[in-house]
């Protein structure tokens, strides 16, 4: 039996490990966008009191590795009483520190938001809720579609170091299956293929909805 | 509403106004009664605060002392002299319309919503009706044919004309004009004017910051000058623009003709 062939046979496992980080990912990159959304409203107006810790609070996620982000969830807050399983506190590490991401992506375009229509907002009534969500967010969201693009990426690959907080997910998979038999080239292989695969997928669907930007003359496709 | 309420006639009332920026005073007890169905311009040289003015108006600029009603209603503080909630201020705000030097379209609306986008989500109109005033005033605006584009693809005329329709939408007591002309090509400034001067015939109430002389004297009922925060001069245009009482004035008008 060839090494490919052991592989072609555990492909169950391959498979539910798959859909192990696609559950992952998925969530926890929904989550993290949401939070990213939120804290730029947070950051929004002159808050100090509210804006300054979340500024360090955003900084300091960005300048952790995820992993250690990863550890301090599993196994440290345990010491504080809060036991989290490993599959939820790696859904809350990525949600976080892809939140914190996403947040200062979307800050840096909040930057240099034309002020003129936010002026042009307020002088047709509109409150700050109403005008975050119906026509800051949305340009801000166009704006940095890229930025947005590169970091679904980024998330995707974090989900790997879940394998050492004992997820069972698509490197665990590859993990256990190179341990067993002793095949760590193939094996890590396809799991490479399985992220290079959804990682294009995600380019190619990105860049199309550059064209609905586009055609708000918001870039270039 | 415990606002004061002042006569059914003033669509604008600003009483002694003042206003400076880094202890440069650029309003000083300014004076202004718009009547409804009123045209007013507002000229000067720049840097004279009628910009400034203007934005008091709807609050974008928040004057030092005096006072400002829309049809009434004070704008900004309540009676106590507190600064009103964000909500009543949006509300106070909602009752006038603005146009902007630089239009301010919002790029990822297209024509047709960025015209529905207020009434529907401010005024809370329903969408069916928000649409069909909008295409009303596109139509009136001479834009109709394009409210499924979006703002980037129109000349800059175009995008004028259609923030105008923008601003019309909020049904206003007062439109607030801004320098609509001043970004635009000379060959764009003709469509905006005209746009503007058919207003004034329907009788809608507007206050116009302009540098248009021509236009100002066709459109206006009530032309104010301001100098270095002071109005200097108010007539009707045609005293103004032939028997200014001031020698600023009558240099001013000789240095734009």
């Amino acid at each position: 039996m060839t090494n490919w062939q052991i592989l072609w046979d555990a492909r169950d496992q391959f498979w539910s490990g798959f859909l192990s980080t696609m559950e992952i990912f998925g969530l926890s990159i929904s989550a993290a966008f949401l939070i990213g959304c939120v804290m730029l409203f947070m950051l929004e107006g002159t808050r100090p009191r509210l804006a300054l810790p979340l500024r360090i609070f955003i900084d300091g996620m960005r300048m952790l590795p995820f992993l250690m982000l990863a550890y301090v969830l599993y196994y440290g807050l345990p010491t504080f009483g809060i036991r989290l399983n490993a599959w939820w506190a790696g859904v809350g590490a990525l949600a976080v520190y892809h939140g914190c991401y996403f947040a200062e992506i979307f800050r840096g375009s909040r930057l240099t938001f034309p002020p003129g229509q936010i002026e042009a907002a307020k002088a047709h009534g509109f409150t700050k809720g109403k005008m975050f969500l119906r026509l800051i967010l949305p340009q801000i969201v166009m704006q940095t579609r890229p930025l947005i693009g590169n970091q679904l990426i980024y998330a995707l690959k974090d989900t790997a170091f879940l394998v050492i907080i004992t997820v069972r997910e698509l490197t665990a998979a590859a993990n256990n299956l190179s341990g067993t038999y002793f095949i760590p080239t193939e094996a890590f292989i396809v799991v490479i293929g399985f992220y290079w695969a959804v990682s294009i997928v995600m380019e190619i669907i990105i860049k199309q909805c550059g064209r609905f930007s586009a055609k708000r003359g918001f870039d270039h496709v | 509403m415990s606002e004061t309420t002042l006569p059914e006639t003033a669509a604008v009332s600003i009483r002694q106004l003042s206003k400076s920026f880094d202890g440069v005073e650029v309003l000083r007890d300014v004076n202004l009664e718009v009547a409804k169905g009123e045209v007013v311009t507002i000229l000067g040289s720049s840097g004279s605060g009628k910009s400034t003015l203007l934005r008091c108006i709807n609050w974008l600029e928040q004057p030092d002392r005096g006072s400002i009603h829309i049809a009434g209603q004070r704008i900004g503080v309540d009676d106590a002299g507190r600064p009103m909630p964000v909500k009543t201020l949006a509300r106070v705000r909602a009752r006038t319309g603005m146009v902007f030097q630089s239009f301010n379209l919002w790029p990822h609306l297209n024509v047709l919503h960025n015209v529905t986008e207020a009434p529907i989500h401010v005024l809370g109109k329903s969408k069916r009706e928000a649409e069909e005033h909008a295409r009303a005033l596109l139509e009136k605006v001479g834009m109709s044919h394009k409210a499924d584009a979006y703002p980037n693809t129109l000349s800059g005329g175009q995008k004028q004309r259609v923030a105008i329709a923008r601003a019309l939408a909020m049904q206003p007591e007062v439109m607030l004009f801004d320098e609509p002309t001043s970004a635009l090509d000379p060959e764009l400034v003709g469509e905006v004017l005209a746009v503007i001067k058919d207003l004034s015939a329907e009788g809608y109430t507007m206050v116009i910051v302009t540098h248009e002389m021509a236009f100002a004297r066709a459109v206006s009922d009530q032309v104010v000058f301001l100098e270095k925060g002071l109005i200097i001069e108010r007539a009707d245009p045609e005293t103004f623009f032939t028997n200014a009482s001031t020698e600023r004035v009558r240099k001013f008008l000789e240095r734009e003709s």
